[in-house]
């Protein structure tokens, strides 16, 4: 399998095409399938093309490299965008996107490890991969391994107990070589998390139970790679970044819907998007 | 620790009992041989990694804590935090294993094994103590009568349940080697020795002690030592019983069950915990397809468990040696 275009270097511009060709893709797959996340997906997309495409280390031809940093998607919602850099890096035939959700394909509607190379842990149901993660960066700790962890939750998904019991496992452990991410597009399915159920002061309440804080643009390639350097810096605590995101970002009439949240592009839809992106950068 | 072959042989042997059985001299909790094994373990193995939800002391995981310090962690009151924490160990080579009270590991955190470990088929080793209404003077809410139903319905989950000190020291060993989830469910209580000497614990290999012709008990946990007094004293009485100590609960030995059921007339399952979900049902599905026949449950009749003395417990749930008696010869009777 080929290498597609992991670069190692702070390379802005390149960074800036290969996630317009992740959203592309991410469209692309969840309009053929006619369901799934697309508001989600498209919010975190930056940042996962820069963790795939320039921050992390890994093998793509050999994905279970002791040695790799490691990816958990927490808010396994967002399985579209993890299959897109999957592919795209080389885990597989990127014509198998064309397969998502169908039966028998390896593109469950949520991730699954047991099917799918490059899926570190399945996921789908929320407030799990912080503690999955926390696991990992014990053992690589034990191993002496310099690899990291990377955590993305959604801002709905802190919502739920566990994380708050991985929160503090982490900054009890000292796990200096996770870092987690939220995607604060400020949206989940039943409408503003502000109203569903508030999560805020967000940045405080990390800080609270012993985190580094780093807040980002989470569209903003400069401060991503910024943010991710920070955060390998941090010695004794985990870094949570704080990530400002868009939902829907990259395609003007899904941005900020909530409706999008767990809802595919018609077709139509597709087409008026791919349009946009195509006139954008 | 303890061995096995330093206990005298007792000369209240089931007849006809394939090996010789070491009985009733000498009491032990399974979490105790637990404790041992896991030390044990550690010793030989370095990958293996021990997590606990603050009940160390009454897991007897302190035991490994104290020995292995950097291979233990202490998650705290998180139950659902531990599962995910141990599945990550796993994704990074070693073996955890991941102790709490079995009502907290599997009722609590249940949602987390079925996603995070079976879904993804990750080995991790889920060995809780406290199982059953033996738990005694803390009450239904530190008695596990529903643990062995949440796991059984698990894809990918093996379910095992050790009768006494020396097989739950096998059963340790045993899930280290075999890979996948795999959850453990020991007691408070002590139990007798029941198993004998050379008998060797397989995953998916019950225990026959003998096969009755009239009926036979399927028992399992603290049960199996009471079938077997039970059914001396219907032997004696000129009831054929039979004992088998199904102690790997899934996946089920059909191949002695069937052998078993097929030999006599009457079938009674008897374990500490609900008679939906666990043994009973496990016996009642197999049978009623392969080879029907009157089945008779023993359990906790869809109710919780309540404070106690164990032994009060177990009379006032109809789990004693006089009431498998009383079933088996009501049942001959219909």
């Amino acid at each position: 399998m080929k290498h597609l275009g992991i670069c190692r270097e702070r390379d802005v511009t390149f960074l800036k095409k290969q996630a317009k060709l992740v959203r592309i893709e991410i469209l692309k797959m969840l309009a053929l399938a006619g369901s799934g996340h697309t508001g989600g997906s498209l919010s975190a997309a930056d940042i996962v093309t820069v963790l795939y495409f320039s921050k992390m280390r890994h093998r793509p031809d050999e994905p279970n490299w002791k040695e790799r940093d490691r990816f958990i998607l927490s808010k396994g919602h967002a399985a579209p965008l993890l299959y897109a850099v999957l592919a795209m890096t080389g885990y597989f035939n990127i014509s198998m996107l064309k397969t998502l959700r169908k039966l028998g394909s390896p593109l469950q509607g949520h991730p699954c490890s047991r099917v799918l190379p490059g899926v570190e842990i399945s996921t789908g149901s929320l407030g799990q991969g912080l503690s999955v993660s926390n696991g990992i960066a014990i053992g690589m700790k034990i191993d002496n391994l310099s690899s990291r962890v990377y955590c993305l939750l959604g801002d709905g998904e802190t919502q739920e107990g566990q994380v708050w019991e991985a929160a503090m496992t982490a900054a009890h452990y000292r796990l200096d070589n996770l870092c987690a991410i939220i995607d604060l597009n400020g949206l989940q399915i039943d409408g503003p998390v502000s109203k569903v159920k508030g999560i805020e002061p967000v940045a405080a309440k990390w800080s609270a139970f012993g985190w580094h804080v780093i807040e980002i643009d989470g569209h903003n390639m400069e401060e991503i790679l910024n943010g991710l350097d920070e955060a390998e810096k941090v010695k004794e605590k985990p870094t949570m970044i704080i990530a400002h995101t868009i939902k829907g970002k990259g395609v003007s009439f899904f941005e900020g819907k909530v409706e999008y949240h767990g809802m595919a592009p018609t077709h139509e839809e597709l087409e008026k998007a791919l349009k946009e992106l195509g006139k954008s950068g | 620790m303890e061995k096995a072959d330093k206990k005298t042989k007792s000369t209240e042997q089931i007849a006809e009992s394939k090996g010789h059985r070491t009985q009733g001299t000498k009491k032990e909790a399974t979490r105790d041989a637990y404790g041992d094994a896991l030390l044990e373990l550690g010793k030989k193995r370095k990958d293996v990694v021990v997590l606990d939800a603050d009940l160390s002391g009454s897991t007897k995981t302190e035991k490994f804590a104290k020995a292995f310090p950097d291979r233990f962690f202490n998650i705290g009151i998180a139950e659902q935090d531990m599962i995910g924490t141990a599945a990550g160990l796993a994704l990074s080579g070693k073996l955890p294993f991941a102790s709490t009270f079995a009502v907290f590991e599997t009722g609590r955190a249940w949602e987390q094994i079925r996603q995070t470990l079976c879904y993804s088929n990750l080995n991790v080793k889920l060995v809780a103590t406290h199982g059953g209404v033996t738990v005694g003077e803390d009450g239904a809410s530190h008695q596990a009568t529903e643990d062995l139903s949440l796991m059984r319905v698990l894809p990918n989950m093996t379910v095992i349940v050790p009768s006494d000190g020396n097989e739950t020291r096998q059963v340790i060993n045993a899930i280290a080697d075999y890979y996948g989830p795999v959850y453990v469910r020991l007691g408070r209580a002590k139990v007798p020795m029941v198993m004998p000497d050379d008998y060797e614990f397989k995953i998916g290999r019950a225990y026959a002690f003998r096969i009755g012709k009239d009926a036979n008990i399927v028992a399992i946990g603290i049960m199996v030592s009471i079938a077997l007094e039970a059914a001396k004293i219907l032997t004696q009485e000129g009831i054929d019983t039979g004992v088998i100590n199904m102690s790997t609960l899934k996946p089920l030995d059909t191949e002695t069950l069937l052998k078993a059921a097929k030999a006599c007339s009457l079938i009674v399952t008897t374990e500490e915990h609900s008679i939906i979900g666990g043994l009973g049902s496990a016996v009642s599905e197999f049978l009623s397809e392969s080879h029907p026949m009157y089945i008779h449950r023993m359990g906790l009749k869809d109710a919780f468990g309540c404070s106690g003395t164990p032994e009060e417990l177990l009379k006032h749930y109809g789990l004693t040696e006089a009431d498998i008696i009383r079933t088996i010869k009501t049942a001959l009777k219909r």
